[in-house]
């Protein structure tokens, strides 16, 4: 039971089963679409931004456990940072899940999202965390395309 | 019983001696002869249910490779020495090999491919480009892998041809009196497969064929789930071509074959141009070589033919009786055990069905279910399997898929159950 707990953790279950920020795009957000051709997951991310600031974040659509719950947990991480620090995020994100960077430094500003720290042991999974990521920047760069995790 | 499934069983099953029966291959004494089930997977015991996407390897096909490298690896169709020689008619035979495999009538009418996409790839490239222009129509299903949509679309947008799909019902079949209603007057293509990767149907080809034949139409058979499982006559089916994988067969992937009829691969143009598909060139002529050297441009995958001719060999001496009356027992008994955990919805529930069990497992996605289930080493496949319309027509992300294969036993099927209880205690509570 122990090694599936160590990707499944309760965390990453519970925002799988009831994400957070689910929603369709509401009135003045920047949305782009997101695909996984691997598995054929879909997802929209929606982008509200005030002066630099990430107003609001919220996504859409359909996944596994763990690109929902890295979706929800996105969305609430965000909310309030500077595009600067969703970048480094984003990056310390991509380190840990890899299992490549320094996991100090990385796990120290994830706060959270240190939960996906399992997925590392799961190469074919990374794509299903950073999904939502792939998009949420493509939302920011007013992206046409559909972001992709090829 | 359709007259696709009567195809299948009609062809000699009067194997050689020694002939192996379904309660011994459900004993499991063949997986002595398949050393990679002996391997652990996360610390548990492989078992291998992903059969559909590739087949594990016998030792005498591995065996078969080693011996070509070790002692027969030399160029074919060139030398004048001994080599040569040998590796050229090691690769002949293995094409011989496959002509018996499949029924075909002559050994010319069988061309090496990479695989059954580069099959239907040729077909469409020579056949389809000299014969389907502006406004003509190809008819394919709503069950299509797409290697057998794809290179039709492609010609759809070189040339302007219309692509029709016959649809499927809830079960995963097609309905003869629909099909029979797309083929037009300007259908010049019928290109089905004979068993679906995702669902598992058996189609009627040999009606279908039938029914093209009697407009004059030509029809392509993707064969690719239904070789290494069954008998196949390609003859008896009178399709005028039939692509398959030797992967998918328990030989190695990179090798493959087009049976295609001696009187249509003769008119058709070259595939690819190169050496072994001349006669002989000047800077101002080509003059191209016969068939089936004309489509097999370059030096080809000689020891994948030789370990495709070895598969052949595997499967005429394990029997054809006995692997399909126990490829049906795995599936009744999967359909049976699977079916009964709570929150599964079955997809592809076809009247004639492969040994293929597709299936969603309410509140946790395939994805999930294929992690979990690896942990237990339980290797199933997650995903659309190459048939996104498939998926589509079903309203389904993605399916897992258990397939099964000579090796499988019902204790796989256990395992693949308890792992599903697993996978519920986890998302399903």
């Amino acid at each position: 039971m122990s090694e599936f707990r160590e990707l499944y953790q309760e965390v990453i279950l519970d925002h799988g089963k009831n994400p957070r920020n689910f929603r369709e795009a509401a009135e003045g957000e920047r949305t782009a679409y997101g695909h996984n051709p691997l598995c054929g997951d879909k997802i929209q991310v929606h982008v509200a931004m005030d002066h630099g600031v990430i107003e609001n974040v919220a996504f859409h659509g359909q996944g596994c456990a763990i690109s929902t719950a890295s979706a929800s947990m996105m969305t609430q991480t965000l909310k309030g940072k500077t595009l600067e620090a969703a970048e480094t995020m984003f990056q310390s994100f991509h380190n840990l899940i890899t299992g490549t960077g320094d996991p100090e430094t990385d796990l120290a500003g994830l706060g959270k999202l240190a939960v996906f720290a399992g997925v590392r042991e799961f190469p074919v999974r990374v794509k299903c965390a950073t999904l939502a990521w792939h998009t949420f920047k493509a939302a920011l760069t007013h992206s046409e395309e559909p972001a992709s995790t090829e | 019983m359709s007259q696709g499934e009567t195809s299948l069983k009609q062809a000699s099953q009067s194997g050689p001696r020694g002939c192996n029966t379904a309660a011994a291959l459900a004993g499991g004494r063949i997986r002595e002869q398949f050393p990679i089930l002996e391997t652990t997977v996360h610390g548990k015991p492989l078992i291998y249910m992903d059969s559909a996407a590739t087949t594990q390897k016998p030792q005498r096909v591995i065996d078969a490779i080693v011996r070509h490298f070790t002692h027969r690896c030399s160029n074919v169709h060139r030398g004048v020495h001994k080599l040569s020689q040998l590796a050229t008619e090691s690769y002949e035979s293995a094409r011989e090999t496959v002509r018996r495999g499949i029924g075909a009538a002559e050994s010319q009418e069988i061309i090496f491919t990479r695989g059954t996409t580069e099959a239907i790839n040729l077909v469409a490239q020579t056949f389809g480009r000299q014969r389907i222009g502006e406004g003509d129509e190809v008819l394919i299903t709503a069950m299509e892998h797409h290697s057998n949509i794809v290179p039709w679309q492609m010609l759809r947008d070189e040339k302007g041809i219309v692509l029709k799909v016959v649809p499927i019902n809830d079960r995963g079949d097609i309905d003869l009196n629909d099909y029979e209603a797309l083929l037009s007057d300007r259908t010049r293509m019928v290109s089905i497969a004979l068993i679906s990767n995702a669902l598992g149907t058996i189609n009627p080809v040999k009606e279908m064929v039938r029914l093209a034949h009697a407009r004059n139409i030509p029809v392509l058979v993707d064969g690719a789930q239904a070789v290494g499982h069954d008998v196949v006559d390609v003859q008896d089916l009178d399709c005028d071509f039939f692509a398959l994988s030797g992967h998918k067969m328990y030989a190695p992937s990179g090798i493959g074959a087009l049976y295609g009829k001696a009187d249509l691969l003769d008119e058709m143009p070259p595939y690819q141009g190169g050496g072994d598909m001349i006669a002989t060139v000047t800077f101002d002529k080509t003059v191209y070589n016969g068939i089936p050297h004309r489509f097999e441009a370059g030096t080809p995958n000689i020891v994948g033919a030789v370990g495709m001719g070895a598969a052949f060999d595997f499967l005429q001496e394990t029997c054809f009786e006995a692997i399909t009356a126990h490829e049906h027992d795995l599936l009744t008994y999967a359909t049976e055990q699977v079916g009964a955990v709570p929150g599964i919805r079955l997809i592809g529930t076809a009247k004639k069905k492969a040994a293929v069990l597709s299936f969603m497992l309410e509140g946790a996605h395939p994805h999930d279910v294929g992690t979990i289930l690896d942990l237990d080493g339980i290797a199933v496949r997650a995903g659309h399997h190459c048939a996104q319309p498939v998926m589509d027509r079903f309203g389904v992300p993605a399916t897992v898929r258990a397939s099964f294969a000579v090796y499988n036993l019902r204790s796989d099927i256990d395992a693949l159950v308890q792992g599903l209880h697993k996978v519920r205690e986890v998302f399903c509570k």
